[in-house]
């Protein structure tokens, strides 16, 4: 695996695995995986190469957690996938895991999941056994900050994604799509809001406590006191720790804006990050602006964003990428690679400078993940 | 013994057998010696709240239940199916 770069893509219909050699030129499929599955979210544990973990249901049947302890050539259903307790107080019964975590790198086997209804939950054996994280489950908050409802748009609401303090295996953070960031310093016993000077341009009080929807946060991997986060009303930057998120986004272009679902970090510079952006005007087509798929890079913190479309299509490129389905690789150039909801898979392995397709006709795609690199 | 009819969504579990047999004397009994042969079958069936799972319905003989209380004597046909709510 040392010289192999495989992506693991999790789609509505089952998974694959795209493998290339360490020159990432030429990439060949295989799969699928539990065809006809819907996998949100399939995901290798950086800890230990040979764990993966997929959040895994079907139409007709409830969620459940699949996991392959030898890289993924054979898999087993978790015995007890995340599920609220039978005495739940509201009623709740998990529709889906949506975001699989591995855990901090000093704790070996744990493994979070955010699903939804929007709730937490923890596996301390590699992802067979799932125990609800009351503190926030449970919080006197919580259906202030999850409010009850069958469906949202797109798919329902749900934790859209969890991290954790390299330097802190207790302090974490959640990305939720109705009460924006929340933050805990004592690993999910207690929780509070993160989201000072985020936009709601769709509630009343715009700069609400909570409320926002907060579509993608990541870390700096080499600042850990730097949060990125795309959210529903635009791309923001906080520096820990301070409380007070940066609209970044502000000097995107106005014509293509700062919606979108995904962003994505330099490994090795904390300067740069990508987002790759959509229409998110009147009914919100979630499609490429004007129909010209880009990225958008920037080097300096956000003051400034530069265009890179070279090798996606000119025009009519109607892309959408889902906020799990961009990732990038720790190699040096970086490779960044995204999955549209038509099926394709788009690579660049400099850095988002150029870009070319390596896979097509999929079924729609949910999530990019990357092997990562051995430790 | 208690004739269960296994739809194709838990074949995998079922090792490809569509009618296989459990005991019980409820919907929710039966399901669990289901569950303690073929492990995981349940929870995709019935939610964590003893629910039938949405799109999941199940028909003692010809007679629909949602209950999982319902009762079944030994002579009952248990029938598990994926439900068609659209495409």
């Amino acid at each position: 695996m040392a010289d192999k770069t495989r992506l693991l893509i999790g789609t509505r219909k089952g998974a694959w695995f795209l493998d290339s050699g360490s020159d990432r030129d030429d990439w060949s499929p295989k799969g699928p995986l539990f065809l006809g599955q819907i996998i949100n979210h399939l995901v290798s544990d950086p800890r230990d190469r040979k764990v993966l973990l997929a959040a895994a249901s079907t139409g007709h049947l409830g969620p459940t957690i699949q996991r392959s302890m030898d890289g993924g050539e054979t898999w087993t259903e978790a015995v007890r996938p995340p599920a609220f307790a039978s005495d739940d107080p509201h009623g709740r019964s998990v529709h889906h895991t949506f975001w699989l975590e591995p855990g901090h790198a000093s704790e070996p086997g744990v493994w979070w999941a955010g699903a939804s209804p929007q709730s937490l939950f923890r596996s301390a054996d590699n992802g067979d056994t799932w125990e609800g994280v009351a503190g926030l489950n449970e919080h006197p908050k919580v259906l202030d900050w999850f409010p009850p409802m069958d469906e949202g748009t797109p798919d329902g609401p749900m934790i859209a994604g969890i991290v954790i303090d390299p330097r802190d295996a207790r302090h974490m953070y959640l990305a939720t799509p109705t009460a924006g960031v929340l933050e805990t310093t004592d690993q999910g016993a207690t929780w509070a809001p993160l989201n000072d000077n985020v936009r709601c341009d769709y509630l009343p009080d715009p700069y609400p406590e909570y409320g926002q929807d907060a579509h993608q946060i990541a870390l700096s991997p080499t600042n850990a006191d730097r949060i990125w986060q795309q959210n529903h009303c635009g791309i923001y930057r906080l520096d820990r720790p301070g409380k007070r998120w940066d609209r970044i986004g502000d000097a995107m272009p106005r014509d293509v804006g700062d919606i979108g679902f995904s962003i994505v970090p330099h490994p090795r510079c904390e300067q740069t990050a990508w987002v790759f952006p959509m229409d998110g005007t009147e009914v919100w087509p979630r499609v490429s602006p004007g129909g010209r798929p880009a990225a958008y890079r920037t080097r300096d913190g956000g003051a400034s964003w530069e265009r890179q479309d070279r090798g996606f299509p000119r025009e009519q490129g109607w892309f959408t990428v889902k906020r799990q389905a961009m990732s990038g690789d720790g190699a040096d150039p970086m490779g960044l690679y995204l999955g549209t909801t038509s099926g394709e898979v788009w690579a660049s392995k400099d850095e988002g400078e150029s870009w070319r397709q390596i896979a097509a006709h999929l079924p729609e795609i949910y999530s990019v993940t990357v092997v990562p690199p051995p430790a | 013994m208690t004739q269960v009819f296994i739809p194709s969504q838990l074949t995998s579990y079922t090792g490809g057998a569509t009618r296989v047999q459990a005991t019980g004397g409820t919907v929710s009994s039966v399901l669990d010696d289901l569950d303690r042969r073929y492990p995981g079958l349940k929870f995709r069936v019935i939610d964590e709240q003893n629910r039938v799972r949405k799109h999941m319905r199940i028909f003692i003989g010809r007679e629909e239940t949602r209950q999982v209380t319902t009762g079944l004597r030994d002579t009952d046909e248990l029938l598990i199916f994926g439900a068609l709510s659209g495409g």
